[in-house]
């Protein structure tokens, strides 16, 4: 009886053992994107898209410009359409163009795609149009591995309109050969008397940056600096000046609204807070590389990413690219939460706290819904969900100008790191704990995602460069964007602003 | 033919003409009177956007000055540099099919991907122009020092449409009659005073034409703007169409920047027929 359970025993662990592994390869052999891991189980794997069959049918997709999210965009319809016989058209819009690109027609009541790609923060104003998803999917394996934070993102009220594909959020990358190098430290200590260490606050952020800037401090017979960041006006620089601000003006003692104050709906962009942060923003001019005050997102990447400065903070792509294989400083890189402060403006009181204050800014990933008026709602869902599914998602995640970064909650396990994609293992979980720390923190920052947001946006944009620009003093340009923002409040409607803004406050009070 | 029979053919002219010109201005109109944005949809808010634009938005008026130095300094170096090149080629030099070839380049490739290479070459860091100044002690920052970033947009411009200029005024020069230019000779006239008292005088009125249809379109300036700097630094090289386009496709302002639009067609309309006037009236003096 004993040899018969045993024998048993072996023949399931083999065949579970090994049918998955002969599953894996036949997909994987078919598609070398997922070679490392083969097929993941799910309701939207490779093995399940298989059995669909929309041969006549024709899914239009306007997605970001390659590569970043492009890319993966045009490669998973390109095996959609293999899987299921489905005519994928992709296209290519750049990410300015984005939000208009859809509603224009939105608007005129057509829909010219069934999927738009966009960001997070545009859904207050796509929500009209877009078609909730559905139980089906919200039901399904791949979307019940997604964080709290980013179903949250994707949701408005209790309804997701988006398609979670990407979690974002801003973060600080350093060099981790510098900062952790005993003999740098001590050279830091000599000539500054201060201790060299991964940056607390903005404050020691700069003053390791200007010491580290302009010198060859690797030894590769080229100058390097001290900081790479988003500084070209339109290009997503908002996000990096309220990456700066969240650790002065978030303060956890006073709920009620980062942006504005939610009961009032006066704008706090102007408060001493924000000033302060922008004061910093502007003296980071000094130690960016040359021309980086025009740094684009796609600039930050190659900068830091190919070893040109010690810092960096935004997205993951930047930390991505500097861990993939082909990178100059592979395994010589390190995550940690964003700099803090030493004091935060509490706008109750009108008083600086002097006490330590660090928060995360979540800020917005890329988004797609599916378009109400779409005639092929399930085929996109289908497609959506496909994206995302276990498999194309890690593969993704190892690809730095992908833009598809951890939103899931098995994305914050280290091994995927170590074991997929050869990275160090206290790399690997430092960068997981940075990116949990954030999820669990009760300090976050959300994005503004109210009616209009990119007119709110833009006039922070035109504000701080004019700021770094030299053109206005840090008060005068942020006075100007409070101005503007009150401006729009009217043009819009302090109800409507108000309404959508208190959903983004439950969040950041964490009521929601 | 009886008299019907004309308005049939004349009907397909017509309909494309108000189908592309007139019905977008009297729809542009109709936009400029509503709070068409993102939330609001074709609603009627009567002058509401003009007085927005007259009485509480400097940035319109700065672009808008801003765009008029930098087309009127553009349009005037292409109108030396291409004069020049075209004088060359129009005299019978070596290689003067190859030169008349060479000029005309520029023009043919695409503006947007051109830019795209003159903002690698001006790249502060990665560049080579940058790299081979750093020899000599310099590192210009062409994009990001306010004034050298509309010097470097300046510098695109000039490259890219002085074939234009170009190719009008060696048209121009190749139609002129011999005669003159004859009579000069037998005079004695030095090369310099033949330009001034016979070429310059009989190409006036090309010149004029040039100048114009250069001004327009160098009014339009956008691409160079986008790709090169996105406005910046700060709001240093924003120009009128730069602005609208931020208002109109980037804010969705749309009712708003129509109104911006329609302003800007009128005060176009209005100085360019003063620039045409005055240019007339100092170049074709006698």
């Amino acid at each position: 009886m004993k040899i018969i359970k045993t024998c048993l025993t072996a023949v399931i662990s083999s065949v579970l053992m090994f049918s998955p592994m002969a599953y894996a390869d036949k997909w994987g052999d078919q598609f070398p994107h997922i070679k490392a891991t083969g097929d993941i189980a799910g309701d939207c794997s490779y093995e399940e898209m298989s059995k669909k069959n929309y041969k006549g049918k024709t899914l239009k997709i306007n997605t970001h410009a390659v590569p970043v999210i492009g890319q993966p965009t045009a490669l998973h319809a390109e095996q959609f359409a293999k899987l299921t016989g489905a005519k994928v058209d992709v296209t290519h819009t750049p990410a300015g163009d984005l939000y208009a690109k859809a509603m224009v027609p939105f608007k005129a009541g057509q829909a010219p795609y069934d999927i738009v790609f966009g960001f997070s923060n545009f859904i207050n104003d796509w929500k009209r149009y877009l078609a909730p998803v559905p139980k089906k999917y919200m039901n399904s394996t791949e979307m019940k591995d997604v964080t709290k934070s980013h179903i949250g993102v994707s949701s408005w009220d209790g309804t997701m309109y988006q398609y979670p594909v990407d979690g974002d959020r801003h973060y600080l990358k350093y060099r981790k050969d510098v900062i952790d190098n005993p003999e740098m430290q001590k050279k830091y200590k000599a000539d500054t008397g201060k201790e060299l260490r991964v940056p607390r606050t903005w404050k020691e952020y700069g003053e390791m940056a200007k010491y580290f800037n302009g010198w060859d401090w690797d030894g590769d017979g080229e100058k390097e600096y001290g900081s790479a960041e988003v500084m070209k006006k339109d290009d997503l620089m908002f996000a990096a000046f309220f990456s700066r601000s969240v650790a002065y003006a978030k303060n956890p003692r006073t709920p009620g609204g980062f942006f504005f104050d939610l009961d009032t709906m006066k704008p706090n962009i102007n408060n001493p807070g924000f000033v302060e942060a922008l004061g910093d923003w502007v003296e980071a001019t000094k130690y960016v590389p040359p021309g980086g005050i025009n740094f684009g997102l796609g600039d930050e990447i190659g900068s830091f990413g190919g070893g040109q400065t010690l810092f960096s903070f935004s997205w993951d792509d930047a930390f991505i690219a500097a861990m993939q294989d082909d990178s100059p400083i592979k395994n010589k890189v390190g995550a940690a939460p964003l700099p803090g402060a030493d004091r935060v403006w509490n706008r109750t009181s009108n008083s600086w706290e002097n006490q330590y204050n660090q928060a995360p800014y979540i800020v917005w990933g890329w988004a797609v819904g599916v378009a109400k008026k779409s005639k092929v709602k399930d085929m996109a869902f289908d497609y959506l969900c496909f994206f995302s599914n276990g498999a194309n998602h890690q593969a993704d995640l190892a690809i730095g100008n992908f833009g598809v970064n951890p939103f899931k909650n098995s994305d914050f396990d280290p091994n995927i790191y170590i074991n997929t994609m050869g990275w160090d293992a206290d790399i690997a979980n430092s960068y997981t704990k940075t990116l949990l720390d954030m999820e669990k923190s009760k300090n976050r920052v959300f994005p503004l995602r109210v009616p209009g947001v990119f007119e709110f946006t833009s006039a922070v944009a035109t504000g701080t460069s004019k700021a770094l620009a030299g053109q206005l003093s840090p008060q005068e340009a942020l006075d100007e964007v409070a101005k503007e923002w009150e401006a729009i409040v009217q043009r819009v409607g302090k109800k409507a602003v108000q309404d959508a803004y208190a959903v983004g406050v439950k969040m950041e009070d964490n009521k929601l | 033919m009886n008299f019907k029979q004309k308005y049939v053919f004349l009907f397909p002219g017509l309909f494309v003409l108000i189908g592309i010109l007139i019905f977008p201005i009297i729809f542009v109109v109709r936009l400029s009177l509503s709070g068409w944005n993102s939330y609001n949809g074709l609603n009627f808010i009567g002058l509401e956007n003009y007085i927005r634009l007259f009485t509480d938005d400097p940035r319109f008026w700065e672009s808008f000055f801003r765009l008029s130095f930098l087309s009127v300094t553009t349009v005037i170096l292409q109108y030396v540099i291409g004069f020049a090149l075209a004088h060359m080629v129009w005299k019978d030099i070596k290689f003067q099919r190859f030169f008349r070839v060479l000029f005309l380049i520029p023009m043919m490739t695409t503006p947007v991907i051109m830019t795209v290479i003159w903002r690698t070459f001006f790249h502060e860091s990665l560049g080579p122009v940058n790299d081979i100044l750093s020899n000599f002690g310099m590192s210009p920052k062409w994009l990001t020092d306010p004034v050298l970033a509309k010097v470097t947009v300046i510098i695109v411009e000039v490259w890219q449409w002085t074939p234009f200029m170009f190719l009008l005024l060696l048209a121009g020069l190749l139609s002129l009659p011999k005669e003159p230019f004859l009579a000069a000779a037998i005079d004695g006239a030095s090369p310099v005073r033949k330009f001034l008292y016979v070429t310059f005088p009989l190409m006036a009125p090309i010149s004029i034409g040039a100048i114009i249809i250069r001004l327009i379109e160098a009014s339009k300036i956008m691409d160079t703007v986008y790709v090169l700097t996105s406005g910046g630094p700060g709001t240093s090289t924003e120009t009128s169409s730069f602005y609208i386009f931020i208002k109109g496709l980037r804010e969705f302002q749309m009712g708003y920047a129509a109104s911006m639009s329609f302003t800007y067609l009128i005060i176009m309309i209005i100085s360019l027929t003063v620039i045409a006037k005055v240019l007339t009236k100092l170049m074709l003096k006698d």
